[in-house]
This record gives structure tokens, sequence and C-alpha cells, in this order.
């Protein structure tokens, strides 16, 4: 069971901005251990936010992401009291969703 | 009645400045301390071993705050100047392409560097040398153009011989020149071979090194 | 051939554009680097750490089922979190020595039922060490902001501050390194990294008020007592107990050395 992202969402201008922390190792699958061996490509492959349910983002997530990555985005519309979630995939079949309130 | 009072309390506050003598330790006492916890607190681990802590006169006279007092520096530097090693066969250059691999090289010695690998020379940690790597420190000076800063031309003649003799001692003992300085004995303590310090030596002094290239 | 004063400023930009380069591109290095890192400080993955340590703090834990929230006191009190770390190291009566956070830490784990010399023993980053990652990163949080109030007022303190001075200049090893071979002049830097001169206040943020931090070379929060450790490391030292005397010695010397430093950990790091 991974650990839970940190969300935060702040009303700014006329939307909300969106800054979201995850926990995931991010492993290329170019490294190789102290023996020599490659350790195997664990990573985020797929990303998406929903405003009140609604996708409002989705992204597709390779090797070059770094591990415990940082996202910011602002979304159009979003008012305080409504609800974020944040999603994603790894390559493992692994999923997470952790939700918000806009402050 | 007066005197009395004026006496106790003149009493009661030399007792007071006595008890608070008594319970501050003097500063050999804190040195003991201080030696009872490097004992304690230590461990060996790897090729670290706690042999490492026992320091020698040099490490012990420039332990301290303040540098030691001139004439116990000048005894050191003579100390350490009289063990130096000179090279066997007065061949004091080697290659600089191996220098500079030496230079860019930090690792040995510690706890988790394997057994008989042979060490890096750490250089660019706190020098500048070559004027392509940027990424230097400056703990120490820069060695930028230290040859030709120097008007070494030819290191094999005798123009050069003072210049290159106090360079190798600089580098196999740098006590030997500054008691207290920062920079480790790298032959005097087995962490360099003379081999790699004649590399280093051609990084140094080689007109042909990228560091005294113009 | 230009003649002039065209001529002149040719000479002149040429003459400007040869002179020292090498400054240029030093300077250049370092400046992007420090943007690098201010770039990096938003979005710091150690909060992932102090969410991990806020559930653990407040969780009957060990074999005794007690949480830190009811049974540890960190020196402000049982269950008080806010202020503490810009206190520590301090004296503690229960245990009758000066204690750092992470040997507190140990402590008071020992009263929830844990071993706390197995702990000690346990490499970084493996068992409960990762908890105490966590729990570092949670309890400095509570004090982000806060200035350095260090107490010397007990006479173990002040001996703790002495021992600590004189290990900091302590010379040994193959490489004659003491912690003042690199922390001992303002100024200076190894590689492209900046050295904080520890002999005086290096100021806010820098230093003892800079640790814990996540490093983001390795993805790891790292707590003082391992910064410690890997600075021995590099010395070319032999292997430092985990909260030992020696390590909290020094913590207590950089802590009153910079008394009145404002605390910035859990920060970000190379």
């Amino acid at each position: 069971m991974s650990d839970p992202m940190r969300i935060r969402a702040q009303v700014q201008g006329s939307g909300a901005v969106v800054r979201v922390l995850m926990s995931h190792e991010m492993e290329t699958g170019q490294r190789k251990d102290a023996a020599g061996k490659t350790i195997p490509a664990w990573h985020i492959t797929e990303v998406v936010a929903a405003l009140n349910g609604k996708t409002v983002m989705s992204a597709q997530w390779g090797t070059a992401i770094a591990k415990n990555p940082f996202t910011q985005f602002t979304v159009k519309g979003a008012k305080a009291g409504d609800k974020i979630s944040i999603s994603w995939v790894d390559n493992r079949g692994d999923r997470r969703t952790d939700e918000v309130t806009v402050a | 009645m007066m005197m009395k009072t004026a006496m106790k309390a003149l009493f009661l506050a030399g007792a007071a400045a006595l008890a608070g003598c008594a319970t501050a330790p003097s500063p050999q006492a804190l040195d003991q301390l201080t030696q009872a916890m490097l004992k304690s607190s230590f461990r060996e681990q790897g090729i670290a071993k706690l042999d490492r802590l026992t320091q020698d006169d040099a490490q012990q006279a420039c332990s301290g705050e303040k540098p030691p007092a001139d004439d116990v520096a000048r005894r050191i530097e003579a100390a350490q100047l009289a063990s130096v090693k000179w090279p066997a066969d007065g061949v004091y250059l080697g290659d600089w392409r191996e220098g500079e691999k030496l230079a860019q090289n930090g690792r040995g010695m510690t706890w988790s560097d394997p057994e008989g690998v042979p060490s890096g020379g750490n250089c660019y940690n706190c020098h500048q040398l070559t004027k392509a790597e940027i990424s230097y420190g400056t703990i120490g000076p820069s060695l930028y153009q230290y040859g030709r800063l120097r008007g070494v031309s030819d290191p094999a003649s005798p123009a050069s011989g003072e210049i290159v003799k106090y360079t190798w001692g600089k580098l196999w003992n740098a006590k030997a020149t500054n008691a207290c300085s920062n920079m480790p004995r790298f032959g005097h303590a087995g962490v360099l071979s003379a081999a790699q310090i004649r590399d280093l030596m051609a990084l140094l002094l080689d007109p042909k090194s990228p560091v005294n290239a113009q | 051939m230009m003649r002039g004063p065209f001529a002149a400023l040719v000479a002149a930009l040429l003459a400007s554009a040869l002179a020292s380069p090498f400054a240029l591109a030093q300077t250049s290095a370092a400046d992007g680097i420090a943007q690098y890192r201010a770039l990096l400080a938003d979005g710091n993955p150690a909060e992932l750490w102090e969410a991990k340590g806020e559930l653990l703090w407040k969780q009957p834990r060990g074999t005794n089922k007690l949480s830190f929230e009811k049974s540890c006191d960190l020196g402000k009190g049982i269950g008080v979190v806010k202020g503490a770390f810009v206190e520590l190291p301090r004296y503690f009566s229960d245990t009758q020595r000066v204690q750092d956070l992470e040997s507190r830490l140990l402590s008071c784990m020992q009263t929830q039922g844990f071993n706390a010399a197995e702990i000690a023993a346990t490499p970084f980053g493996r068992g409960e060490q990762v908890n105490i990652e966590a729990l570092v990163a949670y309890i400095s949080a509570e004090s982000k902001g806060m200035k350095f109030k260090v107490s010397q007022a007990h006479a173990e303190e002040r001996k703790m501050f002495e021992a600590g001075k004189r290990l900091f200049y302590f010379r040994g090893g193959p490489y004659d390194f003491a912690c003042a071979s690199c922390h001992g002049e303002p100024g200076k830097r190894i590689r492209l990294q900046d050295l904080p001169d520890l002999t005086h206040n290096p100021g806010d943020g820098v230093g003892f008020a800079a640790w814990p931090a996540y490093r983001v070379s390795s993805g790891e929060l790292w707590s003082m007592q391992r910064r410690l450790n890997d600075c021995y490391r590099q010395q070319r030292f032999p292997f430092p107990g985990y909260a030992s005397d020696a390590t909290i010695a020094l913590s207590t010397f950089m802590a009153v050395q910079g008394q009145g430093a404002v605390s910035i950990a859990p920060a970000i790091k190379r």
C-alpha cells in the first residue's frame, strides 16, 4: 500500500492552484544494483486530475519523472469547497487516488 | 550588629562563589572527558579502524581552536619535512592524463571503500585545476596555471629544481611546509603511491598539461 | 583598417570578452545551482515524511501499546511537539543526560517497549530507523520558522558544549581532517557545494538549522545523526555510534553556536 499524496488546492483568481506531492520510487529500469543486476522499472504511467468528478487533466508519465515527484497546475473555474482528486497508475498496475477540498 | 550581618552576607557570597568554581570542570578535565567520549562513541567499520583516532604530534598540535605557537609549528614542519620520501630514481613527473583522472577521483580510505582499491587524489574537492572543470572547491588555493605562474617551462631543467621539489613535498606531506595545513599528507599517510604522485606532479608542472595551457 | 572611436569600441569589447571568462563561468554555475535549489524548495518531498511522522506520533506502538503523544516528553512536557525541536539538545532529568532529538526518541521508544540499543544498531533506511526519519521530519516541522533557543543553564549542557567544541577541532584519520577542516572558515565550498562556517553563528536556515533535510540526489530524508555519520565517513574516521555521546556533544556545540538562528527544517538539499 503506497503512502498518501500531499495535495494542496487553493483558490487563485478565477480558479485554483493545485500542488501535488506523490510518494513513488520512480525507478527508470536503467539502474544497476551493487551486484550488477538491473533494478526493474517501477514508475507511474498515468496521472488523472478531476474537479468534482470531472477529468480536468490527464498525463502520461515515463522514466524522465523524478522520484517523489512534485506537480503543480491551475484549474479554471474551481471554487472554494470543490473537490479535487488526483489518481495515478503505475507500470505494476498499482493505483492510488487522494482527494482534497479547494481552500 | 551591622558588622555581623555584613560578615554573614560576605561569607554566604564567598561560599556561593566557591561552590560555582567547584562544579565547573577544568580544561584538562574537559580534555579527558572528550578523549573518553572518542573511545566510547566510535567503533571500527570496514577498513576504518579505531587506530585512526590516535593522533600523531602534528594532528595533536593542530587540534586547538587557535593554531600552535610559532616555535611548535616550525618544529612540526621540520620533522615532517625530514620524513618526506623523495623519488628513488629522481623521476618526478609522470603522465598528466592519469593525473587529471586522479584529481577527479574522490574515492578511497572511507569505511565504505573496499580493501585494496587505490585511492583518488580528491584534488577538485578543494582546488581549481584545469580551466574546463568548473566544479571545483575553494578550501585550497587555485592551482590553475600552477607551473606557468612559477616559470616552469622545462620541469627537468636545474632551474625548475626547487619548484619541482617543493611541489613533490607538498603532495607527499603538506605539513612539511605548513604545520596545520588542511591538506592531507597523501604520500606520508599512504593514501597515494609515488607513481600516483608523479602523475599529479605532471598535471601541475608539465607544460603540456591543461593546467598550464593558455 | 578600422580607425578612430569605432576601433576603440571594438577593442574594448574584445578586451572585455577575453577578460576573465573563467570568473563568469564560475559565477553562473553557482548562481544556476542556487536558482535550481530555490525552485526545488516548493513541494519539498520532506512533507511526505512529515505526514507519516504525525501519524506515528499519535499511534499506540510497541509492546506497551503507547503513543508518543501520551508518553513522550521532548523537553516541553509530555506530548508537546510545538517548539521542542529548537530547544534540543537539552538535559533531561529522567535520563540524567543531555540528549538530542534522535537520542530522546530512542528513550521514548524504549518506554513504548522497543529495544533502543537494537534500533541504534539498525542501519539507516531500515526497520525502525525509517520511522525515526518520519518522526524527525514531523517534529522539526513543528518548529519551522522558530529560533534556536538551547539551554546552557545546566552544568551537563555546558560540559557537552565544551566536549563538542573539542571534537569539532579534533584532527584525525589518514586525511588529518577535523570538522573544522571544511567548516572552519567562511566563504568556502567543496566542489560546488557551499560550506557553512560553524565556528560562528552561520545564520538563519544554515548548518544545524537546515537539518533534517530531504536530499534530492538520493531521494532520502536525512536526520542530523545521519548527516554527522556521513561527515565522519568522508573524514575517513571510524564509525560514530548512532546517538552516541560524541554526536550529541557535536550537536550541542552546533546548536549553541547557532543560538537565535531560524530553523528551516525539514529543508531540501542537493
